[in-house]
């Protein structure tokens, strides 16, 4: 498939007003929403996010994503203060960068292996990788302990996450409005044109004198950082990580968040992240129980189905579903102009507080 | 075993012949530097020979100190290799063919043996009365009847199942690889949540016929498994010996052999296409659903045998190449090898690093790729 890459951009106003939105959330959600919707939707888009960061950007859909995030999480589980894993105890910054530098790191020579192929093998080889990261820490108990590391030491600006949720909330969501930033600020560099032109025109690009091996590979590793900081804050959000939490399950469910938000969209990360944890969390409270096959223990195959759904219908996800919808609407009014995915204009104040949540 | 469905010998991978001709254009009046096989001996290859070397060395001193240890880790790996080409020669078929990544394939494979098991309890559990075993897990008789037809049937089943996904799900969007990978993602979600919702999360077994031995006793006083190193090395050598004829020798190969290689002019002669590829996915489902069977007498059912076979065609078709029937015997027996030798011998002196011995896996699939980029038999699609 290739894709109908849309440029189209969040504007700043959009962006402001969801942020804005999403800063206030402490006042006028509970606890339990904030901690169990709100945070893990964000951390959550920040993986997804990274996959959407290779697929728009560098044509490239990666399945390594979660076998790189669960690096960067045993990483800093093992060097902090913990239950299980090695006996290290490191001051939790300084295990957040060693975890960040391993997984981009790990990126890196996945990527050297991985960039040389293209579309659904590189798939393909992402998927082995990821699977491989977890079978390695399943069988190495030294390091994932046998019942996971758990009890985890955070760094004290999180504060007691049990007691009051809103400053870890606080740290996820600056985070994640970073890392978009990042995302977005980097495709507009020249390594970022240059990346697009990879995913457009290889043969071009590679008589045009670039390294194409070379962009796909930075870009991966760069994807394997952000990954590596869902990666901390995924740690940070559980406080243990085991290696079940990182297994092809895992792996698919951020494909799945990406596919639902809207594949080759950055802001779809967190869309689609919102959704996802709201489907997990809520399902089991409406869905009928249909004898075995669907009920409240069936979540997955409702996740699956929402999946199928989306993939077979808009493979725009329900950002696409959202921009055709305004399109056929704004397209109306101004008389029947060609359905573009164009720059977002004006405050977007409607929809904007699904779209970063 | 022949590349089978490239009707071709492996094609070059292009950075490859990029290289020998850039050597040939250079090289017009001097003497040709590379003899024939263009091949250099690059300091990576260099490398990558002592490695092997050192592998075999080891292999070798392993084997002096015990050598029925060692037959016995051989035909382990090979017949779990046996096991890994059945499944695998189903996705790379249907591949081939297709451009289809089949990721439902591991479901099918586990659906299969799910399917088998349900239809051997269900028509032919004959208790013998006498209830002696305490776990109550053999205390039924099964003949050969038993055995082979819930074998037959689910494999039929499952090929038929995989027609039908196919019609449904993937005919329309023919061409959309990523697409169609990530619908059959959808229907592997989908499938592997039903089957645990029908089946449960407690490993179960397909049981082979009572009348069979247990093991049989090999030349050196070595003891194998009957079912493991007989029927799924024989089914194994049947399948692979079945599919090599009709890929050669029938019309249906012939048009598989060329669908492989330009699918829209198989089209443009007048070759109903659609049909073909039915057949295709009829057959690719229907090894998944064998090798179901095979597996769930061989090992056992449980959630998480679709993902482990599933990584485990993937492993074996990367470093085969895709789409290449040859490639995934090759790849198949060097999965399994490695897996087996990895598992016992990752032992140096006194630190047992059996352990890491899933990286010894990973070490095969990247020393391939870093090699050859399309796997060993791929070529460029």
């Amino acid at each position: 498939m290739n894709p109908t890459v849309s440029t189209g951009r969040l504007s700043w106003v959009a962006l402001a007003v969801i942020v804005v939105i999403a800063a206030l959330a402490p006042l006028y959600t509970s606890d339990f929403f904030l901690n169990v919707i709100l945070t893990k939707a964000l951390w959550l888009g920040i993986a997804a996010a990274s996959l959407v960061f290779l697929a728009a950007y560098g044509g490239m859909v990666s399945l390594a994503q979660v076998g790189l995030y669960g690096v960067a999480g045993m990483t800093y589980a093992n060097l902090v203060l913990a239950d299980g894993g090695s006996s290290a105890a490191w001051n939790p910054w300084l295990a957040v960068v060693a975890a960040l530098i391993v997984a981009t790191l790990v990126g890196l020579g996945f990527g050297w292996i991985a960039a040389r192929s293209e579309g659904i093998y590189f798939l393909m080889i992402t998927l082995a990788f990821s699977v491989l990261v977890f079978y390695f820490f399943s069988q190495v108990t030294q390091l994932s302990g046998f019942g996971g590391v758990n009890n985890l030491d955070l760094p004290g600006i999180l504060g007691n996450p049990e007691q009051d949720p809103a400053p870890r909330y606080f740290v996820t969501l600056v985070v994640s409005v970073a890392v978009f930033l990042l995302l977005r600020g980097v495709s507009r560099t020249a390594f970022g044109l240059s990346l697009q032109g990879v995913r457009d025109e290889p043969a071009r690009m590679r008589a045009l004198g670039f390294d194409v091996t070379l962009h796909r590979m930075l870009a991966f590793a760069f994807a394997a950082f952000i990954a590596g900081v869902a990666g901390v804050l995924s740690v940070w959000y559980n406080r243990r990580i085991t290696p079940g939490s990182i297994n092809l399950e895992q792996t698919i469910n951020i494909l799945i968040i990406a596919v639902i938000g809207g594949l080759y969209r950055l802001e779809g990360a967190w869309v689609g992240a919102f959704a996802y944890a709201l489907i997990d969390n809520y399902s089991r409270e409406w869905v009928p129980d249909v004898g075995n096959v669907l009920g409240s223990a069936r979540f997955n195959t409702i996740i699956g189905l929402v999946f199928l759904i989306i993939v077979l219908l808009s493979p725009g996800g329900l950002v696409g579903i959202w921009e055709s919808a305004r399109d056929r609407l704004t397209g109306r009014r101004r008389g029947g102009g060609t359905p573009t995915t164009t720059t977002t204009t004006g405050p977007e104040g409607g929809p904007a507080p699904s779209t970063v949540k | 075993m022949s590349d089978t469905v490239d009707s071709s010998s492996g094609g070059d991978v292009q950075h490859e012949g990029d290289a020998s001709a850039r050597v040939t254009t250079g090289g017009v009046i001097a003497a040709p530097e590379v003899a024939g096989s263009g091949r250099r001996w690059t300091p990576m290859r260099i490398v990558y020979a002592l490695i092997a070397a050192v592998v075999v060395v080891f292999l070798v001193v392993k084997a002096a100190d015990d050598l029925r240890q060692f037959v016995i880790v051989t035909l382990n790996g090979v017949t779990l290799a046996a096991l890994y080409f059945v499944v695998a020669s189903g996705f790379t078929l249907i591949f081939g063919l297709m451009r289809v990544v089949n990721m439902a394939h591991g479901s099918l494979y586990l659906l299969g043996g799910y399917l088998a098991l349900e239809m051997q309890e269900a028509w032919f559990k004959e208790d013998t009365g006498l209830n002696l075993s305490l776990s109550g897990a053999s205390d039924a008789d099964y003949s050969f009847i038993a055995w082979f037809f819930p074998l037959i049937f689910a494999t039929i089943l499952i090929g038929c199942i995989g027609v039908v996904l196919q019609q449904v799900f993937l005919r329309w969007n023919q061409g959309q690889d990523l697409r169609q990978a990530l619908i059959t993602i959808a229907l592997s979600v989908i499938i592997a949540d039903q089957m645990l919702a029908a089946f449960g999360g407690i490993s179960k077994d397909v049981a082979a016929p009572t009348a069979w031995p247990t093991s049989v006793l090999l030349p050196g006083d070595v003891r194998f498994g009957f079912f493991r190193g007989v029927i799924v090395l024989g089914s194994a050598l049947l399948i692979g010996l079945l599919l090599f004829l009709v890929i050669r020798r029938t019309r249906f190969g012939k048009i598989v052999r060329a669908g492989v290689d330009d699918r829209d002019m198989v089209s443009a002669l007048g070759i109903n296409v659609n049909l073909v590829f039915a057949g295709a996915f009829f057959l690719g489902a229907l090894l998944a659903g064998f090798g179901g069977v095979l597996g769930g007498t061989m090992i056992s059912l449980a959630p998480g045998q679709d993902t482990a076979f599933l990584l485990n065609s993937l492993i074996v078709v990367i470093i085969g190449g895709m789409g290449s029937l040859g490639g995934a015997a090759i790849g198949a027996l060097a999965l399994g090898l490695v897996d087996a030798y990895a598992d016992v011998y990752l032992v140096i002196g006194d630190t047992d690093l059996t352990n890491y011995s899933i990286l010894v896996t990973f070490a095969l699939l990247v020393g391939v790729l870093a090699v050859r980029p399309l796997g060993l038999f791929g070529r460029p699609a």
